[in-house]
Formats: structure tokens, C-alpha cells, sequence
């Protein structure tokens, strides 16, 4: 037997002390942390004790029981419920906390991580008369519980409070000696500091409740403590009903700045018009500032949201040449797709407009000669390739060549595909003019750059006030940061093209703005094509609070590069506040690509025929925030049934479906007891999460407090059983009442937090509750409240479901439909060769085994496809034989199982063959 | 959920007093009302209770070795199984997958409580996988198909088909 340890490894504290106690005789031997003891395990773990037979034990709590079993004290009851409290409970907190006092410092915060369950264990003590947990001798979960918390209870600057019970029994057992010894070996009397480099190698573990990225709702749904009064005043705003609230009278355009307002701009990132946005785009930018605007407006804000179709530049034209129209057709026919696909997934943008307009010259132009006027901008002369049979500049797209660093031929003359390197098109060898194939010759030509250094000192000191006093996400900051530690350079603001804005000095009168310098002039002139007013908001930084909603790409553009135009322009222009940037979206763990035909784009998700509320629903839920995430169709049918259908869509229709079952569509009259106190006050806490979370834009965190308020009333209703106590006497109908009436408001809450996320259920939830106009505004506003607006009385609509089902066939039909087809197969071929996918794909598959390898016509793809579904179908088929189906319904099944196996052979060069007597058997 | 899984060990115990059962705090924790005694909380605790009070204890392990694998093994579902993101969904399943290469059950050759909860408890993940991904964690598939057909465990779950021939070619993993 062995016993292998690590070098200032808390769980070894245990053991040692376990080995120790036990008498067992055991040889122990020191390895590194990555050292990997137990072959089958991918992550090494220590300690680990090898058996007389040679199996591993890898949990420290297995361990010991192990030790004092062998020593002749066997398991019982109140050992392992201590064993199981320490690794369920105890531990994930002292983990965390050991992080916090070991490498952050933080004794405070760790001590309230460790509040709950000292507490749970100063109660179970105070209640025992023995000196140990479970006994009047040391246990194993005497020594289990010790070592956990030795680290931070022998630490005399960790405060947890006063614990004199776990005091007294922590003093007991630290004066055995195997312990003291065990302590010492492991802590060196250096405390948590010699855990430090085992600390670090451990993933940091966050409170669950936020910023967890784990997919668990339930394990989010921690129980969270409400005092005594908290849930007294919540129970009393509640009754206290809807007073007065004025109405607001609809939107009136345009929208203006007012005194006296929170006057908020919203942007969203200009999308490209040369192609169809995918979901990734969608939720980067005008998803994502659409919930913030209809929050903003619920909440009363005077706001305005603005987006368009970025148009000008060289991929237009480029795109124009290839479908054989002018550009300007070109982004007519895209601005329209945009336009649709936007109205679609309903984005509610109060103008949605294209660069291309008069208005975009006039500002620009303007914008440059206050520029020019106050010496921010420089002349240089730039070589640059020229095609003499085209008679212009090849701007850099429109020239391919040699890569001068990989020699890879059909570079671009900006970038290599292959080598990914960054080219001076110039440097390019043997290159050739996109569209006539002729050799171009190098010409020197001017152009302006707008003088960054010189702005770089005004920059600076905007940016400071901006990121202190507003919102800007961790990763808008981050870049920012990063641009200006490496110091600005001039950048050039002119290009030879013909498409875009023309540069107004004569001596450019050849070319035209680069795209980078027009486009988020774009956000002006957009507004001056809605409101010739439209100063009011672009040069009002006094009244006007501007926020930028892009992707991670955009923000040197929005941070860096567009402010000092502006700086530079003096002219008292708004600047941004608060800089909301997403990290990116993937696709069933690849990325989006149009080329590829993966990924889903805008124009394809409403012929999936899922509605766009749940496409928005399933995006926000995963909005890439602080990190990448993923699409997945399996994880979207998931949650729309998990979490829409048995969780917020099964709440509301309860709810609804009591009132007009059992009391004729009436709300009933509700006497609050406790619980249904208990529920107010956590439903009113999640409303102020909610609205705390919004403030900051943190969207994705905000959807679970409102999933978490179904969640509560599901508990609620389950526990009090109205449709039961409904057939009871007095007492239990008027309790019956009670529940279904704060459940039917809760409901009412519900839709109107879900507006901003989901505004087509959140109005069909208010037409069937005939929820009052003014419901909405009155709990969103201040600090939030929920109020009794559905009092007794108040007549109800008609109740139907909210959501569908979405079943599995239907989304493997999707996934099949938009690619990503088996993301494992895929990656396997694109990341890791040494699987050799083609080796793979040349096989013939196991289960037609006496089938040949595929001929020449065969078309392994497809066949893999076809595999794939023959086995589904199989499967189907004998999920209706187990089930005794009627035959016809199986007689269908086993004709497409046929079919799809005839196609199978086809597939792969194959005739088809009668069916095999063999299949029968699978 | 627990609590299903807790009537339906008991079922499989054959025993006939039905108990009662509450759940404490957010994450649901069972805790068993015990009459001639305190309370028992945890899902593991309280199994190995039912166990015992049915007489059958080599379902806890023979000796002292296996009954400490089987205790790993209960330890593992309730710690890293329950509530593991999707990422660790996949080591775990490959570190079973290697563990259960030369074994038929989870504590080497006799079925114990162990392989019952790890059933009970990986049951909604092995019913996600596709069917080429449970060729990829073929032992764990093996074993898993072996539990659910042990007389008297399913219970509460609905089958999972799993495949005895390969339809994939291998080399995948």
C-alpha cells in the first residue's frame, strides 16, 4: 500500500492525520501537482492511496474512511452524513475561500463564504452533549471536517465570528497529535500561504449564483436569507396596489432631449450591407441594444435608438461587380434585407437608416475641414499599386499575389489567408489586378491621415472621466487600454476608390473617405435623416448619456479612433459614456460561415418556424458576456422546454388557468399569510436584481432573475396546492384564493420584465391577464416593487398556452439543415490530423460490414449523413416495436428506414440490394 | 428528483414501509424522517441507511477496500456529476470510460449501490449523447445498458437505446 502526496496540498491534511491516527502502515511518497498517479483520470488529483490490490483511491474522504475501517471503525450513519456535508457543502466554500485570504487578501470576503455552513456546524455542536461530532473519541469525520477548516480557523486574522461550540471542538481536536503533526507537515506553520501554488492551479470558483457560466438553473437557485423585515415591507408594497400612475402617451417622433430627463442615445454598431448578418451579429449588436432600449424606455427614460446599414467602401463595390449591379443597387437590395430581418426578430429601433445620403456628406465633409482648419491632419505620399488598364488605384482587395513571408499565391493585398500576416499590398510578389488580371505598376500617391499622437493627450484625459464615470465592459476597457500602451499612430483617412464619401479638398478630389473615418459619422448623419434636430443629441453632451452597443472587433474604432475626429473637431460633440462590447458568438463549436454554408443567418431563422421571441429568448440567454459561447440546436431545444415551456411558460398558464377555472376568471380575494409573504420578498429581491442588472446592461444575468421569479412561484404553487385545497372547506378555498391571486400577479410581474427580452409574450400574457396599461412602468420604475396590480375583482382574458414544444427530430432536422452536421467529426478533421478523418472516411462502415470500400461515384459526406440517420430511423423503429405501435404506424417507419438505406448504398457506390435478412436482427 | 430516485432504491430494496421524505434548502438535499432516530441528510447517507436497513450491506462492498471504492464512487456522483457544466460532462465520461475498461461493474465484479446512483445519476446525460457519442464512451455504454436491464433498477427512468453493434468506424477516440 502507498499513499502519494502533494507539496502544500490541503487534502493531504486528512489523510496524514487519518494514516497517522489509524496506526496503518503505509509508505507515503511526495509527487508534483501535475504528476499523474491514477492512469485513468485526465486531471491529476492528489492525494491518492494505492490498495493492497492496486486500485486507486482518488477521494481524500474515501481515504480516510478507508484508514479507520481497516483500524476496525466502521462507517455509520452520522459519519458519512458529516463525510457527504463536508464534500457537498463545506468544502466548494472553503475552496473558495482559501483562494480569497491565500491570493487575494480578502479575509472578509472569505469569512462571509464561509458564514453558512460555520453556522450550520456551530448549531449541529451547540446541540451535542459529546466532545466530538459524533461521539466521545475522534471519528473520521471528526478528521475530515477538522482538516477542511484548519487552514482558515488556525489563520488568528480570519474572522468568522463568534463560534463557540466549533471553537471548543476545533481546540479538542487540534490537540491530538496525529493532527498537529499532519498540520505541520502539510502547512509548514506557514498557515494558507504554503497552499498558494496549489491554490492557483485550482480554477477560481465564483459565488454560484452570478457570473457562473454552468448550465445548472437549479443549482443557481441558492436559497437566498430575507430578514424579518425585508419581507414585511415587501408584503406590504404589494398591498398597497397600483396608486395612480400616470400614463404615458405613446412615443412621439421625433424623440428630443428634455430637461429635467435622463436623456439616454442608444447606437448600435452599423452593420455591413454586403451581406446577411448571422446570429452572431444579431446578438453582438442591435439584439442586445434593442432589450436596453425597450428597458430604458419601460423605465421612462427619454431615449432614442438608432442603427443603420454601413455602405460605402471597397467590399460594396466588390460585391457589386460579382451579382453585376452598380453599388448603389447593390445596397438598396441588402438595406432591405437588413431592414426585414431586423423586423423580424423585432427590434424596435426608433430610426433605422444607410450612410449612403446627402446628409453623411454634409457632416463629414464638415467634420474634415474643422479637422484640416485646426491642423490635426497630415499629408504623406503613400506608394501604391496601380493598374493602368483599369486606370486606378488597386485599393487593397483589389489585388492578389505572392505572399512575401509564405509565399502562398493568392494572397490579399492587406492580408495572407494562409500565413495570417499583415501585407503592405506593395510587398506583394507577382500580383495581379483582381478584376483584369493585368500586372499593376507601382505609383506614389498622396493621401491625409488624421494626426492621432497630436490628439492623444485630449484622448486620455476624455477617456478617464468616460470609463470612471460610466459602463464599459471589462473587455471595451481592456482593448482600449491596450491601443493606447502602444502608442497612436497617424492613420490614413483618405483611399483611391469611387464609392464613398468624396474628401472635399481639391487636391483629393479623386478620392474618397476610408470607410473607417465615415462610417460612425454614420450615427450623425443617421439622426439627421431622422430629425433635421438633430444636433440636440449629437452636440449635447451636457443633456445626452450615449451608449455604444457593439461587438469586441468594433471598440478601437469606437474608443480610440472616432473620439479624437471629434476631439479634434472642437465642437462640443457627444462622446460616448458607456461602451457595451460582446465577445463572440460560435456555432455548435465552429465559427459562423457564410462560405461554408454553416450557421444560422438572419433571413434563415424564421423558416425554421420557431418564433422569433424564442430565438430572442434563447440568443440573450446566451449572450456572449465576459466570455465566448456557443450555439448549440440541442441546447436551444433544452432550454426552450426546460426553461420557457416546464418553467416560465407552465408558471404563467397555471396561474392563469386557476383564476378562471375555479374562480369564473375572477382575481380572488388574498388574506397574505407567511409563505405567500415569503414568496413577495423573493420575487420583489429578484425585481431589483433585475433592475440592478439592467442599469449596467448586464442582460444575460438579468434573464435569470426572471426566470428565477418562475421559478419561485412553480415552488409556491407546488407547495400549496390550490387546485387541492380548492375542493376543501372554507378555510382551504379562501387559502386556494390566496395563492392563485399572488401567483396570477406574479404572472403580471412577469410580463413586464419580459418585455425588453421577449415583447410578443410579454403583450399576449398581458391581453390574457387584461393586465392594466400602466402596470408595467409603475413596478419597473425607482428601485423596482411589486405591486398587487391584478387586485381582487379584476376580470381576466382568455388563458392559452405561451410556448411549444420543440422536439428532437425537428432540431436534428435543423442542425442537419444549417451545417455544423456532427461538430466532433468535424473538429476531429479540421484541429487534429493524427486522427486521420480521411483514413476515416475511406472505411467502409461497420454496419454494413460486408459492404466494399466506397467506389470512386461514392460520396463519403453524404454517406456519413446517411449513416447517421439510418441508425436514427432504426432506432425509431424499435422504439415502435417496444411499444407495441400499430402496425401501420410502423409500417411507415420501416419504409423510410428502407428508403434511407437504399440511398445509403447509393452513397457509397453501392447497388441497393433487397433487404438483408440480418438487419432484422440488429 | 432525488426523491424519485430514493423510492425507487427502495423498491429495488424491497422494502415495504414507504418513508418520509422532505428536501432542505435550494439545491433540494433529501432528508429522511427517520422515527427512531435523528434525521438523515444527503442522498448518499441516507442510501446506504436504506441499504443497511434492508440487509443487504454487500451492496455497500465485502471488505473494507471495496466498500471505500464504493464510497468513492457516491462521493464522485453527488460531487463532480451533479451539477457539472457541459465541459466536464466529457472528462468525466472519458475518465469512466478508461476506468471501466477491465471492469463490469463499478467496484470490479459485484454490483453494488455505487453502480445503482452512478445509474440513477447519469442517466440524463447518457440519454443526450448521440449515438456516435456513446460509441465513443463504449464502456461506459456497455455498463450503463447492463444496469438499466439489472432487475429492478429502472424504475423511475425510461430506457436508453444503446447500440450492440457499431455503426461508426472507430478511431475516434
Amino acid at each position: 500500500m502507498k499513499l502519494f502526496i502533494g507539496e502544500g496540498n490541503p487534502h493531504c491534511l486528512k489523510v496524514l492525520a487519518a494514516l497517522e491516527l489509524s496506526g496503518v502502515r503505509c509508505e507515503t511518497q511526495l509527487v508534483k501537482h501535475e504528476e499523474k498517479v491514477v492512469p485513468y483520470l485526465t486531471h491529476p488529483v492528489l492525494p491518492i492511496l494505492q490498495l493492497p490490490s492496486g486500485q486507486h483511491l482518488f477521494s481524500p474522504n474515501s481515504i480516510c474512511q478507508y484508514l479507520f475501517d481497516v483500524s476496525g471503525q466502521k462507517a455509520t450513519d452520522a459519519t458519512n452524513q458529516w463525510l457527504e456535508w463536508e464534500a457537498t457543502n463545506l468544502q466548494p466554500a472553503v475552496l473558495q475561500s482559501l483562494q480569497l485570504v491565500a491570493l487575494q487578501g480578502k479575509r472578509v470576503e472569505a469569512a462571509a463564504v464561509m458564514k453558512e455552513p460555520l453556522s450550520w456546524l456551530e448549531q449541529s455542536l451547540s446541540k451535542r452533549k459529546t466532545s466530538f461530532l459524533t461521539d466521545e473519541v475522534v471519528s473520521v469525520a471528526d478528521v475530515v471536517l477538522w482538516a477542511a477548516l484548519y487552514p482558515l480557523l488556525s489563520d488568528s486574522a480570519f474572522e468568522p465570528g463568534d463560534l463557540q461550540a466549533v471553537r471548543g471542538w476545533f481546540e479538542r481536536v487540534c490537540s491530538v497529535s496525529a493532527c498537529q503533526s499532519a498540520a505541520l507537515r502539510v502547512l509548514q506553520g506557514k498557515g494558507a500561504e504554503a497552499l498558494k501554488s496549489f491554490l492557483q492551479k485550482q480554477p477560481v470558483t465564483h459565488t454560484p449564483r452570478r457570473d457562473s457560466p454552468s448550465n445548472s438553473t437549479e443549482a443557481e437557485d441558492s436559497e437566498r436569507e430575507l430578514s424579518p423585515e425585508e419581507i414585511e415591507e415587501a408584503a406590504q408594497v404589494y398591498s398597497e396596489g397600483l396608486k395612480d400612475f400616470t400614463v404615458v402617451t405613446e412615443r412621439k417622433h421625433p424623440v428630443l432631449p428634455q430637461e429635467g430627463k435622463r436623456n439616454v442615445l442608444i447606437t448600435s454598431a452599423l452593420p455591413y450591407v454586403n451581406n446577411v448578418p448571422h446570429l452572431g451579429n444579431i446578438i453582438g449588436c442591435v439584439l442586445s441594444a434593442d432589450v436596453f432600449a425597450r428597458y430604458g424606455r419601460l423605465r421612462g427614460w427619454n431615449l432614442l435608438y438608432i442603427c443603420g446599414t454601413d455602405e460605402y467602401g471597397t467590399a460594396t463595390e466588390n460585391k457589386a461587380r460579382e451579382e453585376g449591379l452598380t453599388p448603389q443597387q447593390i445596397c438598396d437590395k441588402y438595406h432591405c434585407i437588413h431592414a426585414s430581418i431586423y423586423q423580424w426578430f423585432q427590434i424596435d429601433f426608433d430610426f433605422f437608416g444607410r450612410t449612403t445620403t446627402q446628409h453623411q456628406t454634409e457632416i463629414a465633409q464638415d467634420i474634415f475641414w474643422r479637422l484640416h482648419e485646426r491642423g490635426f491632419l497630415l499629408e504623406d505620399t503613400v506608394e501604391q499599386l496601380r493598374c493602368e488598364g483599369c486606370q486606378r488605384f488597386l485599393a487593397d482587395r483589389f489585388v492578389e499575389g505572392e505572399c512575401p513571408h509564405c509565399r502562398f499565391p493568392e494572397a490579399r493585398g492587406d492580408q495572407c489567408d494562409k500565413c495570417g500576416r499583415l501585407i503592405n499590398a506593395v510587398e506583394l510578389k507577382n500580383p495581379q489586378c483582381k478584376v483584369c488580371k493585368e500586372t499593376p505598376v507601382i505609383r506614389s500617391s498622396k493621401h491625409l491621415f488624421l494626426n492621432l499622437p497630436k490628439l492623444e493627450q485630449d484622448l486620455e484625459q476624455w477617456l478617464q472621466t468616460s470609463t470612471a464615470a460610466g459602463d464599459w465592459t471589462t473587455n471595451a476597457r481592456h482593448i482600449t487600454r491596450s491601443w493606447l500602451r502602444d502608442g497612436l499612430k497617424p492613420r490614413c483617412i483618405t483611399r483611391d476608390l469611387k464609392w464613398g464619401t468624396p474628401v472635399p479638398h481639391p487636391d483629393y478630389k479623386e478620392k474618397v473617405f476610408y470607410v473607417w473615418f465615415d462610417a460612425p459619422i454614420g450615427y450623425l448623419s443617421i439622426t439627421a435623416n431622422y430629425t433635421d434636430q438633430w444636433e440636440r443629441w449629437w452636440k449635447n453632451p451636457q443633456q445626452v448619456e450615449l451608449y455604444n452597443f457593439m461587438a469586441k472587433d468594433n471598440v478601437p474604432f469606437h474608443s480610440v479612433v472616432f473620439p479624437c475626429s471629434l476631439l479634434g473637431a472642437q465642437d462640443n460633440y457627444t462622446l460616448v459614456n458607456n461602451l457595451i462590447a460582446t465577445e463572440y458568438l460560435n456555432y455548435e463549436d465552429t465559427k459562423f460561415s457564410k462560405s461554408r454554408g454553416v450557421g444560422v443567418f438572419g433571413d434563415m431563422a424564421k423558416d425554421t418556424g420557431i418564433p422569433s421571441d424564442v430565438w430572442r429568448f434563447y440568443l440573450l440567454y446566451l449572450r456572449p458576456e465576459g466570455q465566448d459561447s456557443a450555439f448549440s440546436w440541442t441546447d436551444m431545444a433544452l432550454k426552450n422546454n426546460s426553461e420557457l415551456l416546464n418553467n416560465l411558460g407552465n408558471f404563467i398558464n397555471r396561474a392563469g388557468m386557476f383564476v378562471s377555472k375555479f374562480f369564473d376568471g375572477c382575481v380572488p380575494e388574498m388574506l397574505l399569510n407567511d409563505d405567500d409573504k415569503r414568496l413577495i420578498a423573493q420575487v420583489c429581491w429578484e425585481l431589483k436584481q433585475y433592475i440592478q442588472l439592467l442599469d449596467k446592461v448586464r442582460i444575460r444575468d438579468a434573464l435569470k432573475c426572471i426566470l428565477n421569479m418562475s421559478r419561485h412561484g412553480n415552488q409556491y404553487i407546488q407547495l400549496n396546492e390550490p387546485w387541492k385545497k380548492i375542493k376543501g372547506g372554507a378555510e382551504d378555498r379562501c387559502r386556494a384564493g390566496t395563492v392563485t391571486g399572488v401567483s396570477v400577479n406574479v404572472a403580471c410581474l412577469l410580463a413586464a420584465v419580459l418585455e425588453p427580452f421577449m415583447p410578443t409574450v410579454s403583450l399576449s400574457i398581458r391581453s390574457q391577464l387584461q393586465a392594466p396599461e400602466s402596470s408595467s412602468r409603475a413596478m419597473l420604475s425607482g428601485p423596482g416593487a411589486f405591486i398587487c396590480t391584478l387586485p381582487a375583482g379584476h376580470r381576466i382574458g382568455t388563458v392559452s398556452p405561451l410556448f411549444q414544444k420543440l422536439e428532437n427530430e425537428q432540431i436534428e432536422a435543423l442542425r442537419k439543415r444549417f451545417g455544423g452536421l456532427q461538430p466532433e467529426e468535424e473538429s476531429a478533421g479540421l484541429k487534429t490530423p493524427s486522427n486521420s478523418s480521411v483514413a476515416v472516411e475511406s472505411k467502409p462502415n461497420a454496419g454494413a460490414a460486408q459492404h466494399t470500400p466506397a467506389s470512386v461515384t461514392a460520396d463519403p459526406e453524404r454517406a456519413k449523413q446517411l449513416t447517421a440517420l439510418v441508425a436514427e430511423q432504426g432506432e425509431k423503429v424499435r422504439a415502435l416495436k417496444a411499444q407495441k405501435a400499430e402496425k401501420s404506424a410502423i409500417g411507415v417507419e420501416v419504409a423510410k428506414l428502407l428508403d434511407l438505406k437504399n440511398q445509403l448504398c447509393l452513397a457509397e457506390g453501392k447497388t441497393p440490394e433487397p433487404p438483408a435478412q440480418k438487419t432484422k436482427k440488429k | 428528483m432525488a426523491l424519485r430516485e430514493l423510492n425507487s432504491l427502495e423498491r429495488f430494496l424491497g422494502l415495504k414501509k414507504a418513508n418520509k421524505y422532505s428536501t432542505q434548502g435550494g439545491k433540494k438535499v433529501p432528508v429522511l424522517q427517520n422515527n427512531n432516530g435523528p434525521a438523515l441528510t444527503g442522498l448518499v447517507t441516507i442510501a446506504c441507511h436504506l441499504v443497511k436497513e434492508a440487509k443487504r450491506p454487500e451492496l455497500l462492498g465485502d471488505d473494507a477496500e471495496q466498500r471505500a471504492v464504493v464510497q468513492q464512487w457516491l462521493e464522485h456522483r453527488i460531487t463532480k456529476l451533479d451539477n457539472c457544466s457541459k465541459e466536464e460532462v466529457k472528462v468525466i465520461l472519458k475518465d469512466l470510460n478508461r476506468y471501466l475498461e477491465d471492469k463490469v461493474y463499478l467496484a470490479g465484479n459485484v454490483f453494488t449501490l455505487a453502480d445503482i446512483l452512478m445509474y440513477y445519476g447519469i442517466h440524463h446525460i447518457i440519454v443526450e449523447l448521440a449515438i456516435q457519442e456513446k460509441e465513443c464512451y463504449l464502456n461506459v455504454s456497455r455498463w450503463f445498458d447492463h444496469i438499466q436491464h439489472y432487475p429492478g433498477i429502472r424504475h423511475h427512468l425510461p430506457p436508453v437505446v444503446v447500440l450492440r453493434n457499431r455503426v461508426y468506424p472507430s478511431g475516434h477516440h
